[in-house]
């Protein structure tokens, strides 16, 4: 079900933990699962309870309560836009409204194409940065306006 | 005098890197610790007189807070680092860990060395992807280079010291949640007693941090607790980070003294943008009281000046707010945080953050009633105390103060059913 550089990465992970704390590498886990399959579906997260030898339910519990995994497909590119106070401050409002105008679909939607899903999220601890979002959980795009937004937009394939 | 203490390599080129640490004579400290031999005692003692207090939020005593690991304790001990910052404002330990983590990973192992624990983790907040590997790589430099690992510098002192990733989850902030989650499961937070010293990761003793504390650490056992006491004043050692963020010209981090005027921290971050006025600033995060422009441009920032002017430190999270701020639709915003971030396991705080959630979103929708304004009170005084972890306290500060200090606000917005200030 996972890539050997994935089950590669979940063993590295497992280096950090004692032996018999196997399911603390649960998270990073799932992590590695959804890098490689966009979303994750409930056989992959028995797939990975099974890999770290732990309950199912264990990792099912995980993969509901935090919320960066994805329980559903998402877009090829999945952006997260903070609307926490500090990135409202500085407009975060306008950076929702410019990209579900330019995207044709609301927050918490999908593009038909599959491209994009556009999401709110909570404080990112990047303030400074405000407004921001991130993409599929990694890239940081900060001191974003409507012209920047545009221009990641049109870089992503 | 700015960036003395963890923004020491900030001025330099690539900040971040080994190299750039050890020109400022970085892990010259620990060295000398381990080789020496230098007692625990003594260490604590030191950390003592720093007059260093948490800098996650609670501002507890560092070094007495250390006093309390069990010193004989068969098995491993843990040392734990919070760098899950996550509360609204707060996004000072994020270049900490991108600018100088080999300072950090410096102080840890010395709090390892002091606490007796084997083995560290650093907990770092789930959306800064880029920052947790660059902070995967600095510790990899640190093991090649002999900083971390098995027998350092040639004794019988060892500390491995690792990486764990959050996931998106405010209350992993809570120590003991933390805990939770670095064990693999949801971020609920425990019940105290007991604490992490006695029973923290896997049930053993633990001592957690946050990441500006523990990088406090090396320049503390550098100059001398003293030293460091005296950048700050009293009750408040040693300069403090405070994120600027919001309606400023320069948002960012400032590295200050304890004890720095406001009106001088606002113009080190450029002043109010685009010529406006001060309206309100929110001094430690969300979860301490907003001020009025007139309270906190006569305060000093450190812990006595902000509770003598009716707010508190935090972590250090000055969120600043122009006149075209509408308080009640800022407000309602944070409602919603805390609401989304109750982790759930008291009714108290799960049914109490979505009812000022959904009394104040009632006002912003144009059908509140004045009563609402007591309802708010009410609520927020039943979850205060009555609650396993502090959010529930959280959630109530804003809403207690933002209707304290801005009333006829909410008021208007009542009657009206528009914002006073922005009109719509
Ligand atoms: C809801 C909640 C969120 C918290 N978030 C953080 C955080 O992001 N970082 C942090 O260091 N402490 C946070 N704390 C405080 C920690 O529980 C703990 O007191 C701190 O990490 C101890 O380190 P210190 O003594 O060095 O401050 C939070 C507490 C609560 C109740
Ligand atoms: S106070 Fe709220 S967040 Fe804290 S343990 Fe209780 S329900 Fe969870
Ligand atoms: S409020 Fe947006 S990153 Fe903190």
């Amino acid at each position: 079900m996972l890539s050997q550089e994935s089950l590669a990465r979940i063993d590295r992970e497992l280096t950090k933990y004692p032996d018999d704390h196997r399911q603390s590498a649960v998270m990073s886990a799932l992590r590695i699962a959804q890098d490689e399959l966009g979303w994750l579906s409930k056989d992959t997260i028995a797939f990975v309870a099974d890999y770290l030898r732990i309950p199912a339910i264990a990792a099912l519990e995980v993969a509901t309560f935090y919320n960066m995994y994805e329980l559903e497909p998402v877009g090829r590119h999945k952006i997260t836009v903070c609307t926490n106070i500090s990135c409202m401050l500085r407009g975060s409002d306008e950076i929702v409204d410019h990209l579900e105008k330019r995207l044709g679909v609301h927050m918490g939607e999908t593009t038909p194409d599959g491209k994009y899903t556009i999401k709110e999220g909570e404080c990112m601890g990047c303030c400074g940065g405000a407004p921001l979002f991130h993409i599929n959980n990694k890239r940081m795009c900060e001191y974003l306006t409507p012209e920047k937004v545009d221009e990641i937009l049109g870089e992503l394939k | 005098m700015a960036n003395e203490v963890c923004f020491r390599t900030l001025h330099l080129p690539n900040p971040g890197s080994l190299e750039t640490y050890r020109s400022i004579g970085g892990y010259e400290t620990l060295k000398r610790i381990v080789t020496e031999k230098v007692k625990a005692t003594e260490i604590i003692n030191q950390v003592k007189i720093s007059g260093l207090r948490g800098r996650g939020g609670a501002g507890f005593p560092t070094g007495l807070k250390w006093s309390f690991m069990p010193r004989y304790y068969d098995g491993t001990k843990y040392l734990v680092c919070n760098t899950d910052e996550g509360e609204p404002g707060t996004f000072k330990d994020r270049d900490i860990i991108r600018y100088n983590p080999h300072q950090l990973i410096e102080g840890m192992a010395i709090a390892a060395y002091t606490l007796g624990a084997r083995v560290g983790y650093n907990y770092i907040h789930g959306e800064i992807w880029e920052d947790y590997v660059f902070f995967e790589r600095a510790l990899d430099e640190a093991r090649a280079a002999g900083f971390l690992g098995e027998n350092l510098f040639g004794t019988n002192f060892s500390f491995d010291l690792y990486a764990h990733h959050g996931y998106g989850a405010y209350i992993c902030g809570e120590e003991t949640a933390l805990i939770e989650s670095i064990e693999g499961k949801k971020g609920q937070p425990r019940f105290k007693p007991p604490f992490p010293a006695s029973f923290g990761v896997y049930g053993k003793p633990t001592n957690v941090n946050n990441t500006e504390s523990y990088a406090s650490i090396p320049f503390i056992l550098q100059h001398g607790g003293q030293a460091f006491q005296d950048l700050g004043v009293a009750n408040s050692g040693g300069t403090k980070i405070f994120a600027v963020s919001g309606h400023v010209e320069k948002p960012g981090n400032y590295e200050v003294n304890m004890g720095i005027p406001f009106p001088e921290l606002l113009s080190l971050a450029g002043g109010i943008w685009k010529g406006r006025q001060l309206k309100a600033v929110i001094p430690g995060g969300p979860s301490t009281a907003v001020m009025p422009a007139a309270s906190i441009m006569g305060a000093t920032m450190d812990y006595d000046g902000l509770s003598k002017a009716g707010s508190s430190l935090g972590a250090g999270s000055v969120i600043i707010m122009d006149d075209s701020t509408c308080m009640v639709q800022t407000l309602k915003r944070l409602s919603y945080f805390f609401f989304e971030e109750s982790c759930g396991q008291c009714t108290p705080c799960r049914e109490g953050t979505g009812w000022l959630y959904r009394v104040v979103k009632r006002i912003v929708d144009g059908e509140g009633r004045m009563e609402d304004l007591d309802l708010l009170t009410d609520v927020s005084s039943n979850i205060s105390g009555r609650t396993i972890c502090a959010l529930g306290d959280a959630a109530a500060t804003p809403v207690l103060s933002f209707i304290k200090h801005f009333r006829p606000e909410f008021e208007y917005y009542i009657q009206h059913g528009r914002s006073m200030v922005t009109g719509k």
